[in-house]
């Protein structure tokens, strides 16, 4: 059976026990969505947009169901124990893509601040997201997919000038039974709300490499984003899955006047990841960070591809990636900058280094600018190498051994990826979380 | 102590120095003057232990232990310091976890309990005040966006900390303004003792006016060719180095006739 077949089956025989069928407009969009994805299939490198890492890999697999090694409590409790202030924020946990609410914790919430799981709103209050589910054309084929198969995800709305007190987790468990989840997140942030939300992407099984034609996990996430005038929302998504997992995700989003979106995205885990990030100032004095931090090894491959679309005056963009590759892992960064005809005074900086701690890895950064107007400032940079020569000696020569040197400078470059998220507890979650990831990661205590 | 014979060394097979001999005695120090190119920064590097130098020829004994054989973080381990003419600069490592990690790779070396970080930060501080750094300068990165006088008293600051039983000091002048260099001087001066060997190597005869050698020898086209005591740097200053490479042009022709 072909995998497209697979989904559309999956799709006539789950329809409508979908969360929200029977509500015409969603019924609608499903029903459109899924024959974009029959029409296009997976992706695959004759598309120039995913030229360098192809999905086709995955009309082999079956993601049939199988027994898991670790309970997702002991994760979710790994998880939490992590960082100093694990205990405190709001938790929203989903296993295998379905909402678990006896893992899940959100404590108090201020007045104004609506956080739930995605299936409980389209069950009970479709209308409220009608306006920021998406649409059937929004980014490639797997998002058509994820729109007409996503049965949960997280719902957060803030009103206006509301401000969530503690970051809100939104921890996906996955490969519990192996399989493919497909989630959605929808944040909406009227005028002035603020808010920090992580999402977390994480395994059961820390072991073996997929093998073809073995059963495997999928995860498909869309996360939208729509922050309203003078919004403030941090995003941060820390990636650290099963290595026989593939994760495609997407996350969009939208900004009025006067809004700053930051993103983070650390993506550390998966046999394959491919993060589409994008963000398009619809309003004057739009602020954008755009921050990511990956590592490969083994045949790993990661895959991020940004957007960031000036639409509008006076906008100011930032955008930082670093790679650090090692083994046979590939690693590809494409920045695309778009300054639209008469988005004057925008001013648009981005950069993407990677690391090479191995001959057989590869990595690819590839800047894209369009600049349609005057009286702007665009400035991008992209480098691929190794460990600094001189750096290493001078390490050596105050006693550092080889290994030591070579680490704690690999180390040192990815952590400063770090150093630009704000929240402290966050940061330390990170750095933690890359310290598990490098050579010699579990000696190095903060620098 | 330090008894180097005959050494040549390259560089992509460039030969540098060409027979260089040296003899440093224990708690003496040597100055090395030379133009550029005489092979100087060469000389640092080679003792080090920097792999982009080939040894051709030569020897170089350290208490009777062949140094060459030692990779760079055997030779820092045992006592051997370089202060670097160009500190390198290191975006994410802080100074305080560069310095503890040095500090404590050498003392578990010489057998010595590792620091906590409560003995380390008392030690480390001492001796920063000693080279006049602020503590703020624990918490940056290696050398990053430090001034030249910066980056050269944090180098004398390696030098108390590790201790070594030689030092080699690469143009540490080199960049400096005269309140940095009497401090960075001072710096080192405090660190002379009858166990401590030093090469200062230098460009100009003014360092030798704040650290005052025993021995002063002038290097050219990688050799020593003239060795003396500390007036030696003065006729340097007056003279200038020309005429140092007149009299190796006729030594040559000698030898060529």
């Amino acid at each position: 059976m072909s995998t497209l077949e697979h989904w559309l089956q999956r799709y006539n025989a789950g329809r409508d026990a979908l969360p929200g069928a029977g509500v015409p407009w969603l019924d609608a969009l499903r029903e459109e969505a899924i024959m974009r994805f029959a029409d296009e299939g997976w992706p695959s490198n004759r598309l120039e947009s995913w030229r360098h890492t192809s999905l086709t890999l995955l009309e082999e697999r079956s993601f049939a169901p199988a027994s898991a090694p670790l309970a997702p409590e002991t994760v979710l409790q790994r998880l939490r124990s992590d960082g100093e202030e694990a205990a405190g924020g709001h938790w929203l946990v989903f296993v295998d893509g379905r909402h678990a609410p006896a893992l899940s914790e959100l404590g108090a919430l201020p007045a104004g601040a609506e956080i739930r799981a995605l299936a409980e709103v389209l069950a009970t209050h479709p209308e409220w997201v009608e306006a920021y589910f998406g649409t059937v054309e929004e980014g490639a084929s797997p998002a058509a997919l994820n729109a007409a198969l996503a049965a949960d995800g997280a719902f957060v709305r803030l009103a206006r000038g509301v401000a969530l007190d503690a970051p809100l987790h939104v921890v996906f468990i996955g490969g519990v039974r192996k399989g493919a989840s497909l989630v959605r997140n929808l944040i909406v942030a009227e005028a002035g709300a603020e808010a920090t939300i992580v999402e977390h992407y994480v395994g059961v099984d820390a072991a073996g490499d997929a093998q073809a034609g073995t059963p495997g996990t999928l995860t498909n996430a869309v996360t939208r984003i729509a922050a309203a005038q003078d919004a403030r929302i941090t995003h941060l998504k820390l990636q650290e899955e099963d290595r026989s997992t593939v994760h495609v995700a997407h996350i969009a989003a939208a900004q009025a006047r006067g809004s700053v979106f930051a993103s983070h995205s650390l993506s550390f885990g998966a046999q394959l990841a491919r993060n589409d990030i994008t963000t398009r100032f619809d309003g004057e004095g739009c602020e954008a960070l755009l921050n990511g931090l990956f590592h490969v090894d083994g045949r790993r491959h990661v895959d991020h591809h940004t957007r960031i679309d000036h639409a509008q005056p006076r906008g100011t963009s930032r955008e930082f990636y670093r790679g650090v590759l090692d083994g046979a892992g590939r690693g590809v960064f494409a920045g695309r900058i778009l300054v639209a005809p008469g988005a004057v005074r925008t001013d648009a900086m981005q950069r993407a280094d990677n690391l090479l701690l191995s001959p057989q890895a590869e990595a690819d950064a590839r800047p894209e600018l369009e600049i349609y107007a005057d009286d702007v400032k665009c400035a991008h940079g992209a480098t691929v190498g190794q460990i600094d020569e001189d750096s290493l000696f001078y390490l050596r020569t105050r006693g550092l051994d080889e290994a030591h040197a070579r680490n704690l400078l690999t180390y040192a470059f990815a952590a400063e990826v770090l150093e630009r998220i704000g929240l402290a507890s966050l940061k330390r979650r990170a750095q933690v979380a890359i310290r598990a990831r490098l050579p010699g990661g579990e000696l190095m205590e903060v620098l | 102590m330090l008894d180097i014979r005959n050494l040549h060394a390259s560089v992509d097979g460039k030969p540098i120095l060409r027979g260089l001999d040296l003899h440093v005695g224990t708690g003496e120090v040597h100055a090395i003057m030379g133009p550029n190119g005489s092979g100087k920064s060469t000389l640092a590097q080679v003792l080090a232990g920097r792999d982009s130098f080939t040894v051709d020829d030569g020897s170089v004994s350290w208490d009777g232990v062949d140094l060459l054989a030692m990779p760079t973080e055997e030779r820092a381990r045992a006592g051997l310091f370089l202060a670097f003419q160009y500190p390198v600069e290191i975006p994410g490592v802080s100074n305080a976890y560069f310095l503890k990690a040095a500090v404590n790779a050498v003392r578990r070396h010489r057998g010595e309990p590792e620091y906590d970080a409560m003995d380390f930060l008392k030690r480390v501080k001492a001796e920063m005040k000693a080279v006049d750094m602020r503590e703020e300068f624990l918490y940056r990165s290696v050398n990053e966006g430090f001034s030249g006088g910066e980056k050269k008293r944090n180098e004398v600051l390696q030098m108390a900390l590790l201790e070594p039983r030689l030092a080699v000091l690469d143009e540490t002048d080199s960049g400096l303004d005269i309140d940095a260099l009497r401090t960075v001087a001072d710096g080192v001066n405090r660190l002379r003792s009858p166990e401590r060997s030093m090469i200062v190597i230098t460009h100009y005869q003014r360092l030798l006016d704040y650290i005052v050698p025993d021995q002063v020898h002038v290097l050219s086209h990688g050799r020593i060719v003239r060795s003396g005591g500390r007036e030696l740097a003065h006729e340097l200053e007056e003279r200038g180095y020309g005429w140092i490479d007149e009299a190796q042009a006729t030594l040559a022709q000698g030898a060529a006739s």
